[in-house]
């Protein structure tokens, strides 16, 4: 029987799917999982899931103020999350996002606590962009050099870095702690204020300004440049790279020093401009969702804005919940978690199509119909 | 493909029209018994999986609900500009209180109080209201080394009946301690347990190792176990997560916890636990909005006020535990016991007679207060500070890391 052998269902790679049918494929996946997420809120807790998504936009809009907060922490998610994108771009799997931005904070806030009385504010700001844009270069240059001399593993040697990142951090918190033994270094300069970044008009715009800017450099850079080019070249095929006359070794390591440099900036931003502290978690993980925020985006800059926003808006509203709900902060992981679920799930969808075996009786015969 | 797009629009306009029609009248229900309508808005670092943050959220629900005021709770909110923007966020929702409960958040804080003029911004722990000059800032602790003496007594009553029934001799009467970090507020707490086990066993030793966070359980667990295999007899610790209590089960050996009971998790192990009563505190100060008068910079509570409590006792309790812990209380109640009484512990083999302490934060922690009086150390005392500044390396307890 011709039946018996062929599987229930084959998965075959497609790559007809037009645009408009992919984003509706998006759009209905974002729709089934709040679905699921309003029976689960249901069945678990008994409250009205509508009014669970009610706080969750009013978690990232319910005020001027929690606008301007969601803006501004999208904006630090996408600084990071196009810092890592040309590096990705070029299949170099740069997971030192998150070392990057911690040690470029750390470098803007060893400027601030050590410079604070010797230089003038403005030049100490110029040596605090300066110090961490260079330090958060070097923490991608290290681990590109190594690739690019020795062939290194990129994904080992990032995240390893990280882990020295974090351990300085937690070495210089000590270090400057007050008072001595809290295991805190709290605002640095509260009544001063020298080494804080100015404000624009509030003091949520400039990180927004910023990543603005590197949107549209980093758009320009990867599609209308010669250096994007390489990238991409570089991405797709070493060797044709090689044929082609690209130096390869060069690319790598040029490419990831402006990852890491963006990556300084964030964390620059964080400390300067935002928190006026260090901490080790001061980047929050951000450095490892900004490889999700970059991927969901395919690479693209400007859908970047999109996919960084899902995330914060998701973040932030999962805690109005936690907090209007009285519900543990894990019950917005879930819902954040399903969500994710269903939007990277969908991506399935959409490069593959699924065959299902053609039979005229069922798709699963009984026992009794193959002994026939 | 039209249809289906014109599905998805419909249902997310739905579900977006539901939304905001339902986003209004959901919180009108407030009243209060006296004076100006106040609502009161609550920061806690983490939730309520921290023996910690839930002792404030059982506090803040207990405290308003009594009262009859409308209350928020924001958890998890890190030590960092989260803390100033949850504490505007609630400033902004028409807050007239706000709260903090953690060391890290004053900082933050202080920002929002210079922004809100208005609020008044309470913060537990902290150490900068004396000095900042904020109207609407203040500080609160209570006197918890009271609490801890007295678990100390229970914790001596124990080591008593090992030493009788055989099980260790007299130099063998060792405590371990899992601290946090080296900061006073850690350094007071330890001293005064240990203080408290040494009134009634007078060869108790104590070792302290740190773990360098307030909340991680496998370091603290791992603290736990590695002062049982050094010897230690006796576990306590001023960490929040239940790594130690827990640690102390599987291998036998008795705890004394803090914060609340962990007789459930521990019952063969459980001895006492001390813990601050916050609800005195906030039915004080949310009071004192509500009349509209000045609340204190500093506040401290005492056990004699009710801030600071002792659980009931677990049944490893030594025989005359009650007794002893009940005796001790009424004495440090009357003021003829005072847990610090530099008679008590000696410095490398000296009294105190005098001692500066860093009661002023600065960079440079200078020390700057006369902190002996009459005979002790006027820990938390009037006119000082309401957060410890007890940070005394006492004869008897040897330190064994000190990196944090």
């Amino acid at each position: 029987m011709n039946s018996k052998n062929e599987p229930l269902f084959n998965i075959v790679r497609r790559d007809d799917m037009n645009r408009r049918k992919a984003w509706c494929i998006r759009g209905l996946a974002i729709v089934i999982a709040l679905l699921l997420c309003a029976v689960i809120t249901m069945v678990v807790t008994g409250d009205n899931p509508i009014s669970v998504y009610a706080s969750m936009i009013n978690g990232a809009f319910g005020s001027a103020r929690k606008s301007w907060v969601t803006f501004q922490n999208l904006a630090i998610l996408l600084i990071i999350s196009l810092a890592l994108t040309p590096a990705f771009r070029m299949r170099f799997w740069n997971c030192g996002g998150e070392g990057q931005v911690l040690i470029g904070g750390l470098a803007a806030a060893a400027c601030m606590i050590n410079l604070n009385d010797k230089l003038p504010n403005w030049l100490l700001i110029i040596v605090m962009t300066l110090a961490s844009i260079s330090v958060g270069a070097l923490w991608a240059f290290i681990p590109a050099i190594c690739k690019a001399k020795w062939n290194t593993n990129e994904t080992l040697s990032t995240l390893m870095m990280n882990y020295i990142a974090t351990q300085l951090v937690a070495y210089y918190v000590v270090c400057w702690e007050s008072p001595k033994g809290s295991g805190k270094i709290g605002i640095i300069n509260q009544n001063s204020n020298i080494g804080w970044f100015p404000e624009l008009g509030n003091k949520y715009l400039l990180s927004i300004v910023i990543a603005i800017v590197i949107t549209v450099f980093l758009y320009l850079y990867i599609y209308y440049s010669k250096h994007g080019y390489e990238i991409c070249v570089v991405g797709e095929s070493e060797n044709t790279a090689r044929y082609v006359g690209i130096n390869v070794e060069k690319v790598i390591v040029r490419t990831m020093i402006l990852s890491g440099a963006l990556c300084g900036v964030a964390g620059l931003l964080l400390v300067a401009g935002i928190n006026h502290t260090i901490t080790t978690t001061i980047a929050g993980g951000q450095g490892f969702t900004a490889i999700m925020v970059s991927w969901l985006a395919k690479f693209n800059p400007l859908t970047m804005i999109f996919t960084s926003f899902l995330i914060i808006f998701l973040e932030r509203g999962a805690g109005e919940i936690a907090t209007v709900f009285g519900l543990n902060q894990s019950f917005s992981d879930i819902i954040t978690g399903i969500i994710l679920f269903f939007i990277i799930g969908c991506e399935f969808f959409i490069n593959y199509r699924i065959l299902f075996r053609k039979s005229k009786k069922t798709a699963v015969p009984t026992v009794g119909k193959e002994d026939e | 493909m039209k249809k289906i797009l014109g599905l998805v629009l419909s249902m997310i306009m739905l579900v977006s029209l539901c939304a905001c029609g339902s986003g209004n009248g959901s919180d009108e229900n407030n009243g209060s018994a006296e004076g100006k309508t106040v609502k009161a808005g609550f920061i806690c670092l983490h939730d309520e999986n921290s023996t910690y943050d839930l002792n404030f959220i059982n506090a803040a629900k207990e405290a308003c609900d009594e009262m009859g005021i409308e209350y928020v709770i924001k958890t998890n909110i890190p030590e960092g500009q989260e803390c100033y923007e949850a504490a505007c966020e609630l400033a902004d929702a028409g807050c007239d209180y706000i709260f903090a409960d953690s060391f890290g958040h004053e900082d933050y804080m202080i920002e929002a109080a210079k922004e809100y003029t208005d609020v008044q911004f309470c913060h537990a722990t902290g150490t900068k209201a004396h000095t900042e000059g904020i109207e609407n800032f203040h500080n609160a602790f209570a006197a918890i080394y009271e609490g801890r003496y007295l678990a100390g007594v229970a914790a001596g009553l124990k080591l008593n009946e090992m030493m009788s029934a055989g099980t260790i001799t007299s130099d063998q009467a060792k405590i371990g301690y899992i601290g946090a970090y080296t900061y006073a507020e850690v350094i007071s707490g330890y001293t005064s347990f240990f203080l408290g086990a040494r009134s009634v066993c007078p060869t108790a030793t104590m070792e302290v190792t740190f773990t360098g966070s307030w909340y991680d359980e496998t370091a603290e667990k791992e603290g736990a176990n590695k002062l049982i295999s050094d010897g230690c007899v006796l576990i306590s610790q001023h960490a929040d997560s239940m790594g130690a209590p827990t640690a102390c089960e599987t291998a036998g050996v008795p705890n004394v916890s803090y914060n609340g009971s962990t007789v459930e998790a521990c019952p063969n192990t459980f001895l006492v636990s001390s813990r601050i009563n916050w609800v005195p505190y906030f039915k004080y100060s949310i009071g004192c909005v509500q009349k509209g008068e000045a609340i204190a910079t500093d506040w401290v509570g005492t056990i004699e006020t009710g801030s600071v409590e002792l659980s009931d006792l677990g049944t490893a309790c030594a025989p005359g535990t009650r007794e002893a812990i009940d005796a001790a209380k009424a004495k440090i109640n009357s003021g003829d016991l005072h847990v610090f009484d530099v008679s008590s512990f000696t410095v490398e083999g000296e009294n105190l007679t005098t001692y500066m302490a860093d009661v002023d934060t600065d960079e440079a922690y200078e020390a700057d207060h006369e902190v002996i009086k009459d005979g002790y150390f006027n820990e938390s005392g009037d006119g000082l500070r309401s957060a410890p500044y007890f940070d005394i390396q006492i004869d008897g307890i040897s330190l064994l890391d000190v990196a944090y």
